[in-house]
């Protein structure tokens, strides 16, 4: 409906900032930096300016659900360091921990696969993952490496539990721990493998980030569920899971250049991004100080630990969506890198 | 050719991507050539598009951008007619000077400061096709016309296909959960059809034939232009050795993509994959390292 009227004198009652004037041309900035800005945050720096459609996103964003996305990589992260974890224990006389980490391992793989099919639009269709194998689809190589790490987990949970089937449950537990790494790191591979400039750009650092933060899961779970006498390598590979985290992080916060960077320390992913850091140090440090001391120290540690790293995927989850949303996450790095192209003929 | 220039040349790279999807005889390469220059808005493309390939109703609604209520390409759109408008004169036109041999958009004679761009977008069927290459069903192929299509009975939803285009063309259908874009009308193609929407489109804004072809005529049409003074004019996805291997379907725009919504640069997110699997692999080394590291290191307290 117009709201203006055509007189003898022209116009009356025009809105004002209709004029949809798009383009470099036009000096137009883009809507959603403009709304941005009335929102009261000011810039120091002049903002460089770069056109879009209406401020609308160049791409679709993932429709892909957090709680079943987003929980899959940490479980599935969890579940794998939690087999290697397991079939160390079970070897080094540590039954204990064994146990725990092998139950806890198939627990939260079971968990994430029907997170994975539950989040499918067809899920009646889900045997279709198993249809073809492609090595240029994470998603096909991570489905086989599942068909076979899925089993192989539940039969070592099994042997562990009920103490029976004990050559066949070694075995499983050995496949199991084969596959644990891949299962925790291919997720990466497969979340980076996108146009999602704030995931596509970090495919360096992420698989990093994501083996830290499920060996740092899997040492608080080791902390929550084995006896303390056992606990001490699942507090040295949560430690070492929380140094190789933050520290890929860092690396890849400070490689990235804004605004792709932005989602990683603003907003609601980034504020998460920080709790989930400050509850994996808390974890690691309260675990290697008091953890062989106290049980409850060693039960809050762990809580701590496994919260950490959920959290830190969900941030970074939630980056991505952010960074699919803005156009300027996809126009600016590739005009930039267009100008310095031409600039160096 | 070693493995490693096998894999880059289905990664990247100019390339048959019909040969490289198994056809040994197959029909030449068909595409698209949308010139915006003629393209007067009529969204004659959108309509044949919904009516021929039987594309659901996706909400009626008032944006407020000039004369566009469509918004973009999705699961429901596979046509999507961009309206622009500027302050802007077509560049190096003079105001009474009529240009009606190269038939470019009309102005005001009088010396009107607004141009109004039109522009109809569609799947571009990339050389390396991002869509195509995550799939991890089959669902998504290349079809013996060098083309991108679905298969629906074979998809299952899992949405790898939509965050992968760099362009924003395939999504997911709501009520139905599986993914939908332009099949480039497949089915009329092997009847020897054109798509629906070139079909309809009342100026040929919309041109389909063998791409090579194609790219020989777009490339006369923007010399045309620029000696019209249109210097403005500028192809967008013809070469071949871009970030996706050349479009399938490639355009003649007025201004720069992005003022279409289209990304300036495109790289298929597969270029890069050979290097995520080199990090992931040494990542999953270091967690095992890591983690048996942390039983050797210490007693048993």
């Amino acid at each position: 409906m117009s709201t203006s009227d055509v007189t003898k004198d022209g116009l009356q009652g025009v809105r004002p900032g209709r004029d949809a004037m798009i383009g470099v041309a036009a000096g137009r900035e883009n809507g959603a930096r403009a709304s941005r800005r009335r929102g009261g945050e000011r810039s120091m720096v002049p903002e460089a300016k770069f056109s879009s459609y209406y401020g609308k996103p160049v791409l679709n964003a993932p429709v892909w659900k957090a709680p079943d996305i987003a929980g899959y990589f940490f479980l599935g992260g969890l579940s794998g360091a939690a087999s290697v974890l397991g079939a160390c224990a079970s070897a080094t006389g540590r039954p204990g921990l064994a146990k725990a980490s092998k139950v806890g391992a198939f627990v939260s793989i079971s968990l994430g696969m029907v997170g994975l099919v539950h989040d499918l639009g067809k899920p009646s269709r889900f045997v279709n993952m198993l249809r073809v194998f492609k090595p240029t689809s994470p998603m096909s190589v991570g489905s086989w490496a599942l068909a076979a790490y899925g089993p192989a987990a539940g039969t070592a949970a099994f042997s562990a539990v009920t103490g029976r089937m004990k050559g066949l449950g070694a075995l499983a537990t050995g496949t199991a721990a084969a596959f644990g790494p891949f299962i925790a790191s291919y997720t990466a591979a497969l979340m980076c493998d996108t146009a999602v400039p704030s995931w596509h750009e970090a495919y360096r650092e992420m698989p990093f980030v994501f083996v830290g933060s499920a060996a740092t899961a899997a040492g608080g779970l080791g902390m929550l569920a084995a006896p303390i006498d056992e606990a001490g390598p699942a507090r040295r590979a949560a430690a070492f899971g929380a140094a190789l985290e933050f520290a890929a992080a860092q690396s890849l916060t400070g490689r990235l250049d804004e605004p792709l960077s932005d989602p990683y320390h603003k907003g609601t992913s980034g504020q998460r991004l920080k709790i989930s850091e400050a509850l994996t140090a808390f974890g690691a440090v309260g675990s290697m100080l008091l953890g062989r001391r106290s049980r409850a120290a060693a039960v809050v540690s762990g809580l701590a630990l496994l919260a950490g790293s959920a959290l830190s995927r969900f941030a970074i989850f939630e980056a991505g969506m952010l960074s699919a949303n803005d156009p300027e996450h996809t126009v600016r790095p590739q005009r930039e890198r267009l100008n310095r192209n031409s600039a160096n003929g | 050719m070693s493995s490693d220039n096998l894999l880059s040349s289905l990664l990247a790279g100019d390339t048959d991507p019909a040969a490289n999807g198994g056809f040994t005889d197959h029909p030449p390469r068909m595409g698209f050539f949308t010139d915006t220059s003629v393209c007067i808005g009529c969204k004659a493309c959108e309509v044949a598009c919904k009516e021929w390939n039987h594309v659901p109703e996706d909400g009626l609604n008032f944006t407020g951008m000039s004369y566009d209520n469509t918004i973009g390409l999705g699961a429901d759109t596979w046509r999507h007619v961009a309206f622009i408008e500027q302050r802007k004169p077509i560049a190096g036109q003079i105001a009474g000077v009529q240009h009606a041999d190269v038939g470019s958009p009309a102005v005001d004679a009088a010396g009107s400061d607004l141009r109004w761009l039109m522009a109809s977008d569609v799947c571009k069927h990339c050389t390396h096709a991002a869509c195509l290459d995550v799939c991890p069903t089959g669902s998504l192929f290349r079809t013996e016309f060098g083309t991108v299509v679905v298969q629906e009975d074979i998809c299952n939803g899992c949405g790898y296909c939509i965050p992968a285009c760099p362009y924003g063309v395939i999504d997911q259908r709501e009520d139905d959960g599986r993914a939908w874009k332009c099949t480039l009308c497949y089915d009329r193609l092997e009847v020897g059809l054109e798509p629906a929407c070139a079909k309809a489109c009342p100026t040929d804004s919309i041109q389909f034939g063998p791409l090579d072809e194609l790219r020989e005529r777009a490339a006369q049409r923007v010399e045309k232009l620029h000696e019209a003074g249109v210097t403005d004019a500028r192809l967008y996805g013809h070469d071949p050795n871009d970030g996706v291997g050349g479009d399938g379907a490639f355009f003649l725009l007025l201004d720069e993509p992005e003022v279409y919504g289209l990304p300036p640069d495109p790289v298929v997110t597969t270029r890069d994959l050979p290097s995520m699997w080199k990090h992931v692999g040494v990542a999953a080394l270091t967690m095992a390292v890591g983690v048996v590291a942390a039983f050797a290191g210490g007693r048993r307290s």
